[in-house]
């Protein structure tokens, strides 16, 4: 029994748009207003989750082809290169640089390296919030 | 000296040879051959040693080991030492010699056997040389595994398992033993040196250790060389091949306990409760020895509780002999050391005349296929050289002349004779019991001597019982007891050679101030007719009288019950030890969670809430803390009501409901404490977390599903309201305690520092970025363990896990 979803199909396509808006809005203010990676990559998981909800399995594959378990890699790969990186410099493990620029568009802005660590947070738990609750969801037994 | 080291590693180097020379010329030469000429080679080595050691000096050199502890490898060499080692190379050369003939090249594993057999004699001989008393120990033990491995070289067959068992344990557990009496020893002293502590002897006689110390020692001495009543053992060890019965169990191992205790005399002597200990339990081992052994009737089990009993003999005679330290040696006390002369010229005989006597028994054993005596008899005429070794084995060893057992047997009288009117520690009283105990034990020894001649050679020739037909042994398997059994007749009309060149510089090592004072031990076979002639004319006497009339009197024996024999002890201690660990185990290890759980809460509580009683761990200041705000009380109300809500709920929807309630009340509060970081995560985690539980909740099996409350247990409550109120008086206390300043006040600056107006990010990405690094990892294992565990679930796994 195949029901007419219009309304749910309709409010997600906006509704996912501003979540996956306020996530990346959440990721960047880390820095200087509550937030961060975590909080960010778990909002970002729900509005990949609604869009689970809304539509069925195989066309939100299609729509996202990625592999979420070489994205945790990819994530745990970002964060240890940013404390590896500080070390090819003399510093410390995982020490962090910051920097204020003069960037068109933007005006001054501040550039740290907090921020590549915080991304590779941010994709690890998406990735891993997807995992979890899609391996569970497509279990049949 | 850097020579005497090699005297004890040649044995261990020549071990590691083996092997190959067994395999390479297996089917041409008999492997012992090779291995005959390493004792043959040590003996004669040490023989040069007799004219240094008998000038009084004595031989030692230093290897270091491992200098830092001050354990170093001293090979020290005096006339004790020189005693054993000559035993054991000397009877170790005989013993390989008749093992060539009486282990079979085709069918036994050769290679086993001698390498075992090597191991032992190196231990033995870097036990009796040692300095140190570590390395004392870790021969010592060496000696109980090459045993243990020997006892057991027939490991196909039960009862050898059972009897290397047996001796395992009970010598193992007296090494154990003594090792802590080392300890303590070296701790009293601050030297692991025996030679250095023999400069200490008044300190360590004023330590409160001294008497732990002793026990302990005296109760490894008395486990090896299987003193009652820690006997047990050697008996069941006869299941070894004889060679090793003759060696081991005759001539050397059961000697490492006495050779401790003469070593420890200098130190220990001269006290009350040593003299006591080891005389006293010498002497109930000679006895029970003795009168154990008239009702065996397997040879060998004769002959083991013949070793106990002779073991006995020398080991309360030490115990004796130890009075002339309470004088310190001098003219009016040589006297009593008689008994100590007495102790080794006998360690030296019973070496000599129970060495052939095990190889004659071995014979019979081989040539016939039995050692059982109610089988045996008439062999005389069959086996006449066996039958002369044998007469004159078992007449050195019922005290008779000329053999040398006659003489020592002599000296025991006169020792315990002696010692019967030692003025001190309560002799007076008691003393008379000493002679009268020998005599008595002497008239047994002299019963099962007459057995062992008579009932295997006289009588009835019963060739229908016996498996093969009896004749004469090769001669290669009776040069060894011949060589034996001529020392004892040599010894008898030749004792004070022995005397001169062994016996003396022996008790030089035992009393101290012997060496000034000149020591002299004449031996006479003849001396007049005196109290101890009359005694041994006695026991003949009445120990022929006895033995003629065996059967009248044999019912007494039966009269004791098999139920108080150690034995049964033994078997029982071990039978019943096993359930009951079992049982005691099951009882607490019930595989519920629950009982585990209790367990560690109830711990935590007594010994969390225990320090906090008694050590007044509680203590309470208000005087930093904020004032309450309204929203605060409103909301900890809520929780609380939500967190019974938990407890009380009838069906289990309705508590995972509440917990998710808690859940978000706690980011209010998060929120009401200014934490928006942290609000923000816990929506949304307990929303992810509720709807998981939600998950389990929906899948649980519809066979058993029940809507029922928690059950309601009176310990459980009782523990959980406890421990809830240990944690929270310890966060009260915490609370008023704070004894620093917090280090938050430099995260304050997070912007200059970090570049970060949001302090608890830049805490966690920059200052403490590691504990987030590690934190997604964790997030990570979770995640693959949750794909794992759904994913890779391979049907009918869990049959063969079940198995």
């Amino acid at each position: 029994m195949k029901s007419n979803d219009v309304m749910l199909h309709t409010l997600t396509r906006v509704v996912t748009f501003i979540i996956l808006a306020f996530s990346v809005y959440l990721f960047f203010a880390g820095h200087n207003n509550p937030g961060g990676g975590f909080i960010g990559g778990l909002m970002t998981a729900s509005a990949l989750l609604l869009m689970y909800l809304g539509f069925d399995m195989k066309s939100m594959k299609k729509a996202l082809p990625f592999n979420y378990t070489s994205m945790i890699a990819v994530g745990l790969l970002i964060a240890i290169a940013t404390g590896v990186s500080s070390m090819l410099f003399g510093y410390p493990f995982l020490t962090q640089f910051f920097e204020y620029y003069q960037i068109p568009i933007l005006g001054e802005t501040e550039l740290t390296t907090a921020l590549p660590f915080d991304l590779g947070v941010y994709l690890v738990v998406v990735a891993i919030a997807l995992t979890i609750i899609l391996t569970i969801a497509e279990d049949d037994a | 000296m850097p020579w005497l080291h090699a005297v004890i590693l040649v044995p261990f180097l020549f071990a590691i040879i083996v092997p190959f020379l067994f395999k390479r010329l297996k089917r041409k030469v008999h492997t012992g051959w090779f291995v005959f000429f390493i004792p043959l080679f040590l003996f004669i080595y040490l023989l040069n040693f007799i004219p240094v050691i008998a000038n009084g000096s004595t031989v030692y050199h230093t290897l270091p080991w491992i200098p830092s502890l001050g354990i170093n490898f001293t090979a020290y060499l005096d006339g004790l030492g020189l005693i054993f080692s000559l035993l054991i190379t000397g009877i170790g050369a005989l013993v390989v010699l008749y093992s060539i003939y009486y282990m079979s090249k085709e069918k036994e594993a050769l290679h086993n056997f001698y390498v075992y057999l090597l191991l032992f004699m190196g231990a033995m001989l870097g036990l009796v040389f040692s300095d140190n008393i570590l390395v004392l120990y870790v021969f010592w033990e060496l000696t109980s595994i090459s045993s243990f491995l020997l006892i057991a070289y027939w490991y196909q067959r039960k009862k050898s398992r059972y009897g290397a068992q047996k001796s395992m344990l009970i010598t193992i557990f007296g090494g154990l033993a003594m090792l802590s009496g080392f300890i303590m020893l070296s701790m009293i002293t601050n030297t692991f040196s025996i030679r250095e502590m023999l400069t200490k002897v008044d300190l360590i006689a004023q330590d409160t250790l001294f008497l732990p110390a002793m026990i302990l020692i005296l109760v490894g001495a008395f486990t090896k060389s299987a003193q009652f009543p820690f006997s047990i053992w050697l008996p069941d060890a006869m299941e070894a091949p004889t060679p090793v019965s003759a060696y081991l169990h005759s001539a050397t191992m059961v000697k490492a306990g006495i050779y401790l205790v003469a070593r420890f005399t200098p130190i220990f002597g001269g006290s009350f409760e040593w003299f006591w200990l080891v005389s006293g339990v010498g002497i109930v081992t000679l006895i029970y020895g003795s009168i154990t052994a008239v009702r065996q009737t397997d040879l060998k089990a004769l002959l083991a509780y013949s070793t106990i009993s002779q073991l006995g003999l020398i080991m309360s005679l030490l115990g004796l002999g130890s009075a002339t330290l309470y004088y310190g040696y001098g003219d009016d006390t040589t006297m009593y050391t008689v008994a100590i002369t007495a102790s080794l010229f006998h360690l030296i005989n019973h070496s000599t005349f129970k060495g052939s006597l095990f190889m004659v028994v071995g014979i019979i054993d081989h040539e016939t296929g039995t050692r059982d005596i109610r089988k045996l008899g008439g062999l005389m005429n069959l086996m006449p050289i066996s039958f002369t070794l044998m007469v004159i084995g078992s007449l050195s060893m019922a005290g008779l002349p000329p053999f040398n057992g006659f003489l020592s047997k002599e000296m025991f009288f006169t020792g315990v004779l002696n010692s019967a009117e030692l003025p001190i520690f309560g002799m007076q009283k008691v003393g008379f019991l000493f002679p009268v105990i020998a005599w008595v034990a002497s008239v047994f020894t002299f019963i099962y001597c007459m057995i062992l001649i008579l009932k295997t050679f006289t009588g009835k020739y019963q060739p229908e019982k016996l498996e093969k037909k009896a004749h004469e042994a090769p001669i290669g398997m009776l040069i060894p007891p011949l060589i034996l059994a001529s020392l004892v007749i040599v010894m008898f009309f030749f004792p004070n050679v022995i005397s001169k060149y062994l016996l003396v510089p022996a008790i030089m090592a035992i009393v101290p101030g012997a060496a000034e004072a000149g020591v002299e031990v004449k031996i006479s076979a003849w001396h007049g007719f005196n109290t101890e002639l009359f005694m041994t004319i006695g026991v003949v006497g009445l120990g022929s009288l006895l033995f003629l009339y065996l059967r009248k009197w044999y019912w007494m024996y039966r009269l004791v019950p098999e139920v108080i024999m150690l034995n049964k002890a033994y078997d029982a201690a071990l039978e019943k030890l096993e359930p009951a660990s079992l049982r005691f185990t099951k009882r607490y290890m019930t595989g519920f969670i629950r009982d585990y759980l209790l367990y560690i809460f109830a711990f935590i509580l007594l010994v969390v809430g225990g320090f906090l009683i008694f050590l007044n761990g509680f203590f309470y200041d208000g005087s930093n803390n904020a004032p309450i705000s309204v929203y605060e009380v409103v909301l900890i109300l809520a929780i609380a009501i939500a967190a019974l809500g938990v407890l009380f709920a009838r069906s289990r929807l309705t508590a995972i409901i509440s917990v998710g309630a808690v859940g978000y009340i706690v980011s209010m509060l998060f929120v009401v404490f200014r934490a928006p970081d942290l609000a923000l995560t816990q929506l949304v985690v307990e929303t992810v977390s509720v709807a998981l539980f939600l998950l389990c909740f929906y899948h649980l099996p519809e066979l058993r599903k029940e809507f029922s409350r928690v059950r309601f247990r009176a310990t459980n409550l009782i523990i959980s309201l406890g421990l809830g109120s240990v944690v929270t008086l310890i966060a009260l206390s915490a609370q008023g305690n704070r004894s620093f300043e917090p280090i938050s006040s430099y995260f304050e600056n997070s912007y200059e520092l970090a570049g970060a107006k949001n302090m608890v990010n830049a805490i966690l990405v920059d200052f403490r970025g590691m504990d987030t690094l590690l934190e997604i990892l964790v997030l990570t294992i979770a995640g693959l363990g949750v794909y794992t565990l759904i994913k890779l679930r391979i049907t009918g796994r869990d049959k063969n896990e079940a198995e």
